[in-house]
């Protein structure tokens, strides 16, 4: 088929296309764009009126200078005039622009959306699927807005083409994406699922991935999907290759639906049914027996989908995690790629084993591949390849092989890719923490990590070895002996010194019994490092100094005459001039009693989550770690300390940061290691927030609350006295929420007038994740209060609460009603009585603007009546509240006085009660 | 602040939707020109920018026989190279490489099909064409056609509806403009489409 006469030849695009090709210079092309801009621009703004053709040409060229990547910003009007053409090479190209160049520019959009609506309603399949896909790809929250309830009606239509059902169903995929709360679920979801059944591969394709999100957003409504795709599958894999025509990909029948179909699956657990779940596991063998039979093409695109499918298999057995057998065999099969000439395989095999060894099923069958991983660690050439195997390491990692491959990461260390240096270390310093069964090889394994790969330990790392060796006598002595003999290579780095000089000023009179470590050698070996080190560390150490006086009194005189010189008295830095100052004037007065006392040896750090874990969380995200909570109890023994709050509270009394930081300079080395205590855990009391509460009046969604941790916001839509509130809560923290439940609470009088019913949430938020809650609502009579939602999580072992007053108020249930002047002031005397109205004169807390002003009332949920009240200035509305009871009529009328900067609000409805609370509410908003 | 910045916000509410799509679409040359691009999640031009900047340093630094995934920010790039074009997708972490290899391969073999051997320059001077095609292939960053046939159909079916609306613009209009259709190589099927499109079109026209 000679293809390139495809297309209507636009000359003139070529020729500038060839141009620009052609330019010698970027400076020249620049030149040749711009005079074209110029040009284009001209012939937009000329009086001749275009002609489609023109038109078009010069779209497309604004579109190729875009695509060049130069700023564009006009031509957007011309686009959408041919995306609304009639004629089909027009309309391609308008959608093409608009699809290309808006994002979500709001104005735009909405001017195209009676041209998509005119096109969804054609009923010809070409201009449809345009229309669709220009939905898709824009995908913006107006488009939702506009098509969101359109587009179910289109896939599930008995009459809808089967081209233009694949289109509705994956763009209805990215609205649910952009703006979940605006597809609404119905009758039509049940007719989705059967899509799974439909005679068109492709539809079904399309079908599968719309599924599989919807059921993440509401597994629920969607279970059904489960036995569908389970016998799709079950057709697909046993079929012969041929059997799928053109679906057959390479020999490999329907490979793109397989993956989706199982990972589909994976939003559920394993089916229930047995016969269901004996179908599913027969599929799974298959899948698995299907990798070990000779290849059908030596193409790595045959291999390339084949294994595809088997790598999604084993991701559905990891997520069952429930049959010994399949896992077992899922991973003999990836061991035998561990070794595959592609590379390809070999990343993807070292990745997946990694979710492997955290089945308790499969953990060991893992750990038989260690040396094979060692070896890639070596010997690979790719280095995203050997940070897989970096990971694999650490995930296979227990106490039976902790030794060796801590030994071997250590080795990988020295010479491993600058870009994975710290994450290695991190990982060596939690196995090192988390395994040690004696605590003299876990001090030994740091101070290795500092001497390989000084730069790359961070302050978590040497923060935690000495909470370890404080919060652990048996390893003193040993962390001493060994620090001092560290130090004495003429050349250790500065994070070294930090640690040294912190354990010798704490433990150093553990080893001064040996002559070759007495306290005047300790203290000359700190103090020949002490010049070649920054601000921080010489801090560290002349609080290191001041605990040698105390320990060894024999050194004092030497230490009082290094304090006392000038370049400590008199130094530039202003803490270090301080700490000498006062340790110096210290030493001088105090009596060895106070002295003892004063800088008595800490006390052990409270139990917390290691620093070190929370980092590599934080760089990594926290799904790929192994739980450290066996090993918190290792070393601090109990963890239900995580919770006292006592020990909490004694924590400022520590006696090195207390009174030896004397001054808190964000610098001092000593605040630093403040700094690691200050995520105290203790049970915080709950927090109540009301704050932006009033901001709810006049809209429905925003952020409620906010601190820390948590992030909550809400979407919320009202329907005569029917509510829905989407509420979304954000886990702001790199550590995952536990335990995470809701409650609704009104007080009694509340109970009876407003419903509140609230759909199960999550009880596990991951780190950086969001989770929605839906809140169903019903307005059984008027109100003024406003239900508390209840919050409670564990974070890091905190149980946190908080509440949280809902915007419910009753103006929510406004339904606006338009009126003419005449009805608006009949009605107005008839609601004369005096206590069916209420009037509050009230100063201005805001700028007074009329568009402003508009907007509220319009918020508010009142219909705006234009040209009732004989004063311009003034506002007039009219609306209905909705109860399940009664219906509330309600008219306003609002006199902004600019001058004084008052406004006079009259409200009048039949119900007194109501008059009161919609006057308090609305007083406040302006 | 933890989610400061748009970029923040969007990754923040990709977690939130917890799917598996496709992020992005780059095809870039050698040179590091960028041919064509898709964007399946909503980013500002500036981030885009940035984006295709870095991701083609990255890809254009490693080397031939290196593995086609690597991780970049929170991303999995798959890429492939074919003559001189860069193919590159940027996919989640818990997404399916080697399909998303082959869904780059199945693109490429459309083109192929449609230009007849492809090669750079088609791209270039044809490129809303390799556009539609994409269109038709992936639709919201996932699979909606896979089979050869049934893309290339709705392709050509478009096209055939372009130049009859050319052609018939061209009866109405009284002038012979652009090619003479008979150069076109069609089969007698080709010929029995673009005469009942005609009709067709005449009588809603009329």
């Amino acid at each position: 088929m000679p293809a390139v006469s495809k297309g209507d030849g636009m000359r003139g695009l070529a020729v500038f296309i060839s141009d620009i090709r052609n330019c010698k210079s970027k400076e020249a092309e620049v030149k040749r764009i711009n005079k074209e801009l110029a040009n284009i621009r001209s012939k937009f703004k000329g009086d001749k009126a275009l002609d489609g053709y023109s038109k078009k040409k010069y779209v497309c060229k604004l579109l190729f200078i875009f695509l060049l990547g130069h700023d564009i910003d006009f031509g957007h009007m011309e686009a959408v005039n041919l995306l609304s053409s009639n004629k089909y090479t027009e309309k391609q190209i308008g959608y093409l622009f608009i699809s290309v160049l808006v994002n979500s520019n709001s104005e735009l959009i909405r001017l195209i959306n009676n041209a998509i609506k005119n096109d969804l309603a054609s009923r010809n399949a070409t201009f449809m699927n345009l229309a669709l896909h220009c939905i898709a790809n824009v995908g913006s929250r107006e488009m939702a807005e506009a098509f969101a309830s359109d587009i179910p009606r289109i896939l599930v239509a008995g009459d809808t083409m089967d081209s233009v059902k694949q289109s509705a169903a994956l763009c209805l995929l990215r609205l649910n994406r952009t703006s979940p709360d605006l597809v609404p679920m119905g009758e039509w979801t049940a007719r989705v699922v059967h899509l799974l059944n439909d005679q068109h591969l492709g539809v079904v394709t399309a079908a599968t991935s719309l599924i599989t999100t919807l059921a993440q957003k509401s597994p629920d409504d969607f279970k059904t999907s489960v036995s569908l795709a389970v016998a799709r599958l079950s057709r697909i894999v046993t079929s012969a290759s041929i059997d799928l025509q053109d679906y057959t990909y390479y020999f490999v029948a329907a490979p793109w639906l397989s993956v989706k179909l199982l990972r589909l699956l994976q939003c559920y657990p394993p089916p229930e049914d047995a016969s269901l779940r004996s179908r599913l596991s027969e599929c799974l063998e298959t899948i698995l027996n299907k990798a070990q039979e000779p290849p059908k093409s030596k193409k790595v695109q045959h291999s390339n989908a084949k294994n595809a499918v088997l790598f999604e298999a084993i991701a559905l057995i990891i997520h069952h995690d429930s049959e010994p057998n399949l896992l077992v065999r899922a991973c003999n099969q990836l061991g035998q790629f561990l070794q595959h000439r592609e590379t390809n395989l070999r990343y993807l095999a070292l990745e997946s084993m990694c979710t492997l060894a955290s089945s308790e099923f499969s953990h060991e069958a893992v750990k038989t591949h260690i040396e094979t991983v060692i070896s890639a660690l070596k010997t690979e050439r790719d280095v995203s390849v050997r940070q897989r195997a970096v990971d694999l390491l650490y995930a296979m990692c227990d106490r039976s092989n902790s030794k060796q491959i801590v030994a071997e990461m250590l080795s990988y260390l020295e010479t491993a890719d600058y870009s994975i240096r710290e994450e290695i270390v991190l990982k060596v310093a939690i196995l090192a923490e988390k395994y040690a069964v004696d605590y003299t090889w876990y001090v030994d394994t740091i101070l290795n990590l500092i001497r390989i790969a000084g730069d790359y330990v961070s302050e978590e790392v040497w923060y935690r070895v000495i909470q370890i060796v404080i919060n652990r006598d048996d390893v003193q002595g040993y962390a001493a002996k060994t620090v001092f003999e560290a130090l004495q290579a003429p050349a250790c780095h500065e994070n070294l010194v930090k640690v040294g000089g912190y354990i010798l000023g704490e433990f150093g009179n553990l080893i001064a019994g040996d002559p070759r470590s007495s306290p005047l050698v300790q203290f000359n070996l700190l103090h020949s490092k002490f010049h070649l080190c920054s601000v921080p560390t010489r801090a560290l150490l002349l609080s290191a100094y001041i605990k040698f006086i105390n320990l060894f009194p024999e050194v004092k005189g030497t230490i009082q005459d290094v304090l006392r010189s000038d370049s400590q008295l008199r130094n530039a830095d202003v803490e270090l001039q301080q700490r000498a100052v006062e340790y110096l004037r210290l030493s001088c007065i105090a009596s060895t009693d106070i002295l003892a006392t004063v800088l008595e040896e800490m006390p052990p750090f409270p139990e917390r989550e290691s620093s070190i874990l929370a980092k590599l969380k934080k760089k990594k995200g926290s799904s790929k770690l192994p739980d450290m909570d066996d090993s918190r109890k290792n070393v601090n023994g109990s963890a239900e300390h995580a919770e006292d709050a006592e020990v909490a509270s004694k924590v400022p009394s520590h006696t090195f940061t207390d009174n030896l930081s004397v001054n808190s300079a964000p610098s001092s080395g000593a605040s630093l290691l403040v700094d690691v205590f200050s995520d105290f855990s203790s049970a915080a009391p709950t927090e109540s927030s009301d704050e932006h509460f009033p901001r709810f009046v006049c809209k429905n969604n925003g952020v409620i609350y906010e601190n820390q941790l948590l992030q909550i916001g809400l979407k919320s839509e009202y329907r005569q006295n029917l509510g829905r509130m989407y509420v979304f809560y954000g886990n702001k923290t790199s550590t995952q929420f536990q335990s995470f439940s809701t409650s609704v609470s009104s007080n009694d009088v509340l109970c009876s007038q407003l419903n509140v019913q609230e759909k199960p949430v999550d009880p596990l938020i991951e780190a950086g994740a969001q989770v929605q809650q839906i809140l169903n609502i019903e307005c059984v009579s008027d109100f003024s209060d406003a239900p508390v939602l209840n919050i409670q999580f564990r974070y890091g072992g905190t149980l946190q609460n908080i509440a949280v007053k809902l915007p419910v108020m009753l103006n929510k249930f406004f339904q606006p009603t338009e009126m003419t002047s005449q009805d608006f002031f009949q009605r107005w005397k008839q609601l004369g009585a005096p206590q069916q109205e209420v009037q509050k004169i009230f100063i201005a807390k805001n700028q007074m603007d009329t568009d402003v002003t508009k907007a509220k009332l319009l918020g508010f949920g009142v219909a705006l009546l234009d040209g009732v009240d004989p004063n311009p200035v003034n506002f007039v509305g009219a609306g209905i509240i909705h109860t399940k009871t009664t219906q509330v009529g309600c008219l306003l009328r609002l006199e902004p006085n600019t001058q004084a900067q008052m406004y006079r609000l009259t409200l009048r409805t039949s119900k007194e009660s109501v008059s009161q609370r919609l006057c308090e509410l609305l007083s406040e908003q302006f | 602040m933890v989610y400061g910045g748009s970029e923040a916000a969007h990754l923040f509410r990709r977690k939130f939707s917890a799917l598996f799509m496709m992020q992005f679409m780059l095809l870039f040359s050698r040179q590091g020109k960028l041919r064509l691009q898709k964007w399946y999640v909503p980013l500002s031009d500036k981030e885009k920018k940035k984006i295709t900047r870095e991701l083609v340093q990255t890809v254009l630094a490693r080397k031939p026989k290196m593995c086609s995934f690597l991780e970049w920010r929170d991303l999995k790039i798959v890429y492939k190279r074919y003559a001189s074009l860069y193919f590159c997708c940027a996919i989640e972490d818990q997404d399916n490489e080697l399909i998303t290899l082959e869904i780059i391969h199945r693109y490429v073999e459309l083109l192929d099909k449609y230009f007849g051997s492809v090669c750079e320059l088609d791209i270039i001077f044809n490129f809303e064409k390799a556009y539609f095609i994409l269109d038709e292939f992936l639709l919201g960053g996932e699979a909606q056609e896979t089979s050869k046939k049934n893309v290339l159909k709705a392709i050509e079916q478009a096209d055939l509806l372009q130049e009859n609306i050319d052609f018939q613009m061209r009866l109405f209009a009284g002038r012979q403009r652009c090619r003479d259709p008979s150069q076109r190589a069609g089969g007698n099927w080709t010929h029995i489409n673009t005469f009942s499109i005609i009709v067709i079109l005449l009588i809603i026209t009329l």
